[in-house]
């Protein structure tokens, strides 16, 4: 076995993988050989651990390693796509689940960690770090299960609310502290296990308040917990590789929250209080004007003549097009503009899909090249120059209320600019209101031709009429 | 802090000042946080949900922890919930640096 200087040493070397790995991702070229990096990090990490003198069950440690790491690969390669948003809740949960065990673990068998002295009471300090892993883990194990279930639509996406619930949670949340400190001074078993209980169904009740819309935050903020968890475990064990790699998830997850965020223009505060995107929210006078306005319609011919002479066309995906399975369609319709000499990029506005990041990766499996996809930032200077904007699936990101309208509930929040350019092309099964309840201003504009069909129709009969 | 200090360091460090060892874990976590933040700024946001995917592999780093706590041979509680959670993260371990890798497959130039 390896000394307990050149154990540090290699958990370094691991550390400073799993770092390289997050420094890959800064371009979609690097990151490849990043993600291998993150892979021989974890796998030096785990082979130096099974060497530490004190772990002599190998036969059940691999075999637990081998039935966990089956099933994962399995998982990994069938999840669709469009499925990534609740797989990454879920495996949050496990996370968190796995926190709780070895917390609980580790206060049945102080003696294992070496955290306890020789009468096999545990140091006080341990006790302070065991609390903390034990309900993070606890609250991101639940929290999880309860953000996997509303993405999945086995729980509603509605939000769940009663009286006097910020009040009730408050109280726990206190009485779940109270009990963590009796834990710390006097290594109470009933202590720890009604922190426990707390902890685990305060994870519940902080989730169901809030709405369907905001999950892509909740996902980035439990993506956060499953850090600090990892973290608190690390303070408890002493080990500096947990200790950096739960601190890099934690921070990870919180800068990934405050984008989300930022791009819905809510604060994480007032995500946090729930309620929003539900069915009470004051949207109805909005909502009354929907299709008593004129429009400009179209047929899927139309638009693909505005299209095909055109010299740049910028597009805006949105979640739609993923649920109506366009993707593919669409990127054969971006081809053959091509062919004609069409300048075709698309923009991406932060929530487009359900996570951060995912109406990327819709594009990326249906082979569209990743360098005609642009940010937020690079492509709205660009609208103004451009000869069609084509919105697929989108409604509130392409909302020009949140930039004129300061009565508008989304005012404020970052928009792409597609009314700046020459003409708009709106395809949307109907007027129907987006997440925000609200009624679109650009489906009015005399620029604008709205093409009524479902998204692959729409593509498809774009594609032949350009053929 | 003393009671702490001469169960880790023992006797011959007694005579001097040493920091408890949670201060240095401490200062691991917060130049850590530091790194994080640096490094997770230069994410381009277009790999945002594959950089999603591999924390949740890191955080599993976890699984050092369960195999410490499944160490010993003899089978109780303990040593079975160490067992769990070593099958667990590695779910996760394996699931999430397999979904990573198939996604960043699919991210392809022009041509």
């Amino acid at each position: 076995m390896l000394s307990a200087n050149m154990t540090e040493l290699a958990y370094l070397v691991a550390s400073v993988l799993v770092i390289l790995a997050l420094k890959g991702l800064s371009s979609p070229e690097t990151s490849r050989r990043g993600n291998m990096f993150g892979m021989l990090g974890m796998g030096i990490a785990v082979l130096v651990t099974l060497q530490l003198d004190g772990i002599e069950n190998y036969t059940w440690i691999l075999v637990a390693i081998a039935t966990g790491g089956l099933i994962g690969g399995v998982a990994a390669r069938k999840v669709p796509m469009t499925g990534m948003p609740e797989t990454v809740a879920f495996m949050h949960a496990l996370v968190g689940l796995s926190a709780v065990l070895i917390a609980t673990s580790a206060f049945l068998n102080p003696m294992a960690y070496g955290i306890a002295d020789s009468m096999g009471a545990m140091h006080t300090a341990s006790r302070i770090e065991l609390f903390l892993g034990t309900f993070i883990g606890a609250i991101t194990f639940t929290a999880s299960l309860v953000a996997f279930g509303k993405l999945k639509g086995f729980v509603s996406g509605n939000p769940v609310t009663f009286s006097g619930q910020h009040l009730f949670n408050l109280v726990l949340g206190i009485v779940m502290v109270g009990a963590g400190i009796v834990f710390c001074i006097n290594e109470s078993p009933t202590a720890f296990m009604v922190m426990l209980s707390i902890a685990l169904v305060l994870g519940i009740l902080l989730i169901i308040p809030i709405g369907g819309a905001d999950m892509p935050v909740i996902v980035s903020m439990l993506n956060s917990y499953s850090g600090w968890a990892a973290a608190g475990i690390g303070f408890t064990l002493g080990n500096n590789m947990l200790i950096v790699a739960g601190a890099l998830v934690g921070s990870s997850g919180a800068i990934l929250s405050y984008i989300m965020c930022k791009a819905m223009n809510r604060s994480l505060f007032h995500v946090l209080l729930g309620g929003f995107g539900s069915d009470t929210s004051d949207s109805g006078s909005s909502v009354a004007e929907v299709g008593t306005r004129p429009v400009r319609s179209g047929a899927a011919e139309d638009a693909a003549f505005l299209l095909k002479n055109a010299r740049s066309v910028i597009i805006i995906p949105g979640y739609g097009l993923a649920v109506a399975r366009a993707q593919h369609a669409l990127k054969e319709l971006v081809e053959v503009l091509q062919m004609q000499g069409v300048k075709v990029r698309f923009a991406i506005h932060p929530v487009a899909g359900r996570m951060p990041g995912h109406m990327n990766v819709l594009l990326a499996e249906a082979d569209v090249p990743y360098d005609i996809v642009e940010e937020m930032d690079e492509i709205n200077p660009e609208f103004s120059d451009t000869d069609v904007a084509l919105v697929i699936g989108a409604n509130d990101v392409v909302n020009p209320a949140a930039k004129t309208d300061a009565s508008s509930p989304i005012y404020g929040m970052p928009i792409l600019e597609a009314s700046k350019a020459e003409h708009v092309i709106v395809v949307k099964r109907s007027l129907s209101v987006g997440y925000a309840g609200l009624d679109n201003d650009l489906f009015y504009m005399d620029k604008t031709m709205m093409v009524f069909d479902d998204a692959k129709k729409a593509c498809e009969a774009m594609l032949h009429a350009i053929e | 802090m003393s009671a702490n200090v001469s169960d880790t360091v023992g006797q011959a460090a007694m005579a001097v000042d040493v920091a408890d060892p949670i201060v240095m874990s401490f200062t691991v976590f917060v130049l850590a946080i530091f790194v994080g933040y640096h490094v997770v700024w230069n994410v381009t946001p277009a790999l945002h949900t594959p950089l999603m995917s591999v924390t949740n592999a890191l955080s599993s780093i976890v699984i050092v922890g369960a195999m410490i706590a499944s160490g010993p041979v003899e089978m109780n509680l303990a040593t079975i919930l160490g067992l769990i959670a070593v099958g667990l993260a590695s779910v996760n371990i394996f699931g999430g640096f397999m979904v990573t890798q198939r996604m960043l497959a699919m991210f392809k130039k022009r041509g």
